[in-house]
């Protein structure tokens, strides 16, 4: 693949993008180039096996990834921009260089693999040879943690969940006195209504992620009051693992996504509930279901992992949550990568929209090949700095709401966290003056509530 | 650790009626039984922000705005965490400490009940509490929390330097260590984790990270001189003192006994080391490859693996019984020296081991209801809820804690009328 042309207006606009993020610059003044060498060579050497060789090798470099990146189709089909690009500017040119790589050749690398793909593997649905693009991309983080040269701001989550196990500093304390907070605001509307504590033997541990109890107390309100009204058995622990986010799954630092991993399951085990069911949460489902208990050992989930799309499924399909009456405005179902292209979730999340909703407006494309929503993968956790990047390469999610809405939708439902953040940014910076919801805060709007 | 011989052995069912409890209070929560089985126990609800405890259908003398975490303390005393006029303290058979803080929380038990712990903040400074003493020494942030064995004292990983929002090099320049009674150990580290006191409570071990990439276990503030990829919780040998943790070398789990490799094996995963009382016997489980599980005894894995989970270790004093928890999707089974009970559950808990070494009983689920289960032998009444089964000193009997048809029971049974 021949190097892009780079013209003026796009200099201009790089130039505007340009951002000194402490992180990366401090870390590459520390660099040498043999440390780099040496670096590289013993990720690729003793941390890759068949997997990359076989991706490396089997890449006929034919482009068909490019029209799966929203990156690639906002940038007007920029090659620099297509997946295949990517690791062209990153991963291919340090084997080829058996290592031998540059500091400025690393802050480009750093900065391509964390803020320029949000690992959404939309690319490896078109690959003819099934080229995870993903994975090969997050060998590249893995190198610029070993290097010490990732972002700023997530690199400070991660240090949070080392410390604390949690992704936003939340203290040992905090989270229990919130939880009891939200149920005696809760017990204002639902006079009994508990969020059980460390209740042993409970079907279901409920566990969040950190946002949750720091700024958006409310879904946890409404999580209770669904419990409430469907009867569930439930629990909620009060002792770290609580949280099931991880973005040192996204750093790179796949030591802290063990510790991460290990504490929340084994915090279930402890509790012998028969399974977890979690919140809105799409990258905590991939860390759950698939990266963090497989660097772990375990093949699968040791305790089964329920997605809440799941779980309103299963309590909508049988009955569990009476609907005054469904939600009057015309909605569109975003699809978020982690569920839908590495859960699967794609038919139940359309079952519960429309058994909540009157009318549903399908967005084009939908269901694994939806477009992302260039938040996950970690990008909007580096942080304001890649804010206008993020949000000017995701153009193409906006036309894509732009014809949903056109269609009638109003309201957009998102069962993701960093879909909804990523899904906000998008539609202020473009004015598609849609709503965003979750889907608890629209089962909460419609259930039947005592009187 | 407690005294059980002088419990009653004899009577062979006591009850307590809990049905008339739901008569009496608005909610009751769940309930709790005593060690020796002669108390259950709940949180009930009496009004509007008026909660309380009740013990054998009598409520402690003064309600609370709010109760959690109830638990018994392993000498029969009854804790809770209360809270009033938004301050909060430990309340034991119903009367709190005189100190009161803004919250507190995780309750700690020496096994002789005598020393009660908790976390605590007050003015966004945390300290342990012991038997309602705060350290005299507080600090900004504190997670992992320990006790010794005798109670005596406590410890956690503490935060002693001051970083910012973003500060990420201050921070890996090492802001924590571990605090002992208060007192932090000089070596700062990036991180600290898990702890674990020696037998006899003078040393302590703990899991760090020296930056983001190499860890270690610290004794009494000292790394080991080796770093690993990474490491898990560390134990003392209880009779030599030395320390052994999981280590992460060349991509593989092993064993090391103070920095240096005990085990030859590597495994996939290795962690929950757990000794014999006279440290002959050291096990721990394992992942001998990718998505298998099992035991391995003094470094040699168990034949039998199991595919989703191996948890909750345990080991008779003497070595001779070893049993563990085991997961195949979501059937749960018992593994006794190396073999799989023939029942199988959907729910188990924590294996007990016989003083004799002898028997090994289990509280299970099945369908929902829960029972006891004695080498492989299943007790077949079917209960509402369940404790641990407690054997007697002797081996000969054992004490059931059950819930039937709303009602409390404590019963005494010959093994035997289980096992057959």
């Amino acid at each position: 693949m021949a190097e892009p042309a780079v013209t003026q207006d796009e200099k201009k606009e790089e130039e505007e993008q340009k951002v000194v993020d402490e992180g990366i610059e401090v870390g590459i003044s520390r660099l040498t180039e043999a440390r780099i060498e040496q670096v590289i060579n013993q990720v690729l050497n003793t941390e890759t096996g068949a997997r990359l060789k076989t991706y490396v090798n089997t890449c006929i470099h034919c482009g068909l990834c490019s029209e799966a990146c929203h990156y690639y189709m906002s940038h007007d089909k920029d090659p620099k921009w297509s997946p295949v690009g990517k690791v062209k500017q990153t991963l291919w040119e340090m084997i080829r260089k058996k290592g031998r790589v540059s500091p400025d050749f690393m802050r480009r690398a750093v900065e391509i693999a964390q803020t320029e793909c949000n690992l959404c593997r939309r690319c490896l649905q078109f690959c003819p040879f099934g080229i995870d693009i993903a994975y090969l991309i997050s060998m590249v983080r893995r190198i610029c943690h070993k290097l010490g040269i990732t972002p700023l701001y997530i690199q400070d989550t991660a240090h949070s969940h080392s410390v604390t196990m949690n992704q936003m500093w939340v203290k040992g304390d905090e989270w229990p006195d919130t939880l009891q907070w939200q149920e005696e605001e809760a017990r204002g509307e639902f006079p009994t209504l508990r969020i059980p504590l460390e209740k042993e033997g409970a079907d279901i541990m409920y566990s969040v992620i950190a946002p949750e109890p720091k700024f958006q107390a409310q879904l946890i309100y409404q999580a209770a009051a669904i419990m409430e009204v469907a009867g569930v058995d439930w629990t909620m622990p009060a002792d770290m693992g609580w949280d099931n986010s991880d973005m040192a799954m996204f750093t790179g630092d796949n030591e802290i996504m063990g510790r991460v991993k290990r504490t929340h399951f084994e915090l279930a085990a402890r509790l012998r509930v028969k399974r977890i069911v979690m919140g809105e949460c799409g990258h905590a489902f991939r860390s759950v279901y698939d990266t963090g208990n497989r660097w772990l050992g375990w093949s699968h989930p040791p305790i089964p992992i329920v997605h809440a799309i799941d779980f309103y499924w299963e309590l909508l399909k049988d009955n569990r949550i009476p609907i005054k009456e469904k939600y009057p405005e015309p909605v569109t179902l975003h699809d978020p990568c982690n569920v839908i292209r590495g859960g699967g979730l794609m038919e139940k999340a359309r079952y519960v929209a429309h058994a909540l909703c009157e009318t549903v407006v399908e967005m084009h494309p939908n269901r694994e090949y939806n477009y992302c929503c260039c938040a996950g993968g970690g990008v909007i956790n580096c942080g304001p700095p890649y804010k206008l990047k993020r949000v000017k390469s995701n153009r193409v999610k906006a036309e894509q709401l732009m014809d949903a809405k056109a269609r009638g939708a109003k309201v957009i439902i998102s069962p993701c966290h960093n879909c909804h953040s990523g899904l906000k940014d998008i539609k202020n910076y473009y004015d598609l003056h849609m709503d965003i919801k979750f889907f608890g805060d629209i089962i909460y709007q419609i259930m039947e509530k005592p009187e | 650790m407690v005294d059980q011989s002088n419990w009653d052995w004899e009577t062979r069912e006591k009850t307590v009626p809990m049905d008339p409890w739901k008569d009496k209070f608005n909610w009751v929560e769940e309930p709790y039984a005593s060690p020796d089985g002669e108390h259950v126990a709940a949180v009930v609800n009496q009004d509007e922000e008026e909660f309380n405890v009740c013990v054998n259908g009598e409520t402690w003398e003064n309600p609370f705005e709010k109760i959690w975490y109830l638990r018994w303390a392993p000498d029969g005393r009854l804790t809770a965490l209360v809270s009033d006029m938004a301050e909060w303290t430990v309340a034991v058979d119903g009367v709190p400490w005189e100190n009161k803080f803004a919250y507190v929380w995780n309750t700690l038990f020496s096994p002789d009940g005598k020393n009660i712990a908790v976390a605590a903040q007050n003015d966004g400074m945390y300290c342990m509490v012991v038997n309602g003493k705060p350290w005299e020494t507080t600090f900004q942030n504190m997670t992992y929390f320990a006790m010794s064995p005798d109670g005596s004292k406590t410890a956690a990983v503490v935060q002693v330097e001051d970083f910012g929002e973003g500060e990420i090099h201050k921070f890996q320049e090492g802001c924590f260590t571990v605090a002992v009674d208060g007192q932090a150990w000089e070596n700062k580290f990036v991180n600290a984790w898990n702890m674990a006191f020696s037998a006899d409570g003078t040393k302590l071990a703990a899991e760090m990270r020296h930056n983001l990439y190499d860890y270690s276990i610290a004794v009494d503030g000292r790394p080991w001189d080796k770093v690993f990829q990474c490491v898990w919780e560390p134990v003392f040998h209880p009779v030599t003192g030395s320390v052994i943790a999981p280590v992460r070398t060349g991509g593989k789990w092993t064993l090391a006994q103070d920095g240096e490799i005990l085990w030859e094996g590597r495994f996939l995963q290795a962690w929950h080391q757990t000794f014999s009382a006279d440290g002959e016997t050291l096990a721990a489980i394992v992942s001998p490859r990718y998505g298998r599980w099992t035991v391995a005894v003094n470094g040699r894995p168990w034949s039998v693996t199991f595919s989703t989970l191996v948890s909750d270790l345990v080991i008779s004093p003497d070595g001779s019984t070893i049993a563990a928890l085991a997961k195949e999707d979501q059937t749960w089974k018992v593994v006794v020296n190396g073999a799989a009970w023939s029942n199988t559950f959907h729910m188990a808990w924590k294996p007990v081991i016989s003083p004799n070494n002898r028997h090994v009983g289990v509280k299970v689920e099945k369908q929902g209801k829960y029972t006891v289960v004695i080498n492989d032998r299943v007790w077949p009444q079917e209960c509402e809820a369940a404790w641990d089964p407690v054997f007697s000193p002797d081996s000969e009997k054992v004490l059931l804690r059950t819930v039937e048809n709303g009602q409390y029971l404590r019963r005494i049974l010959p093994v035997t009328e289980i096992t057959g």
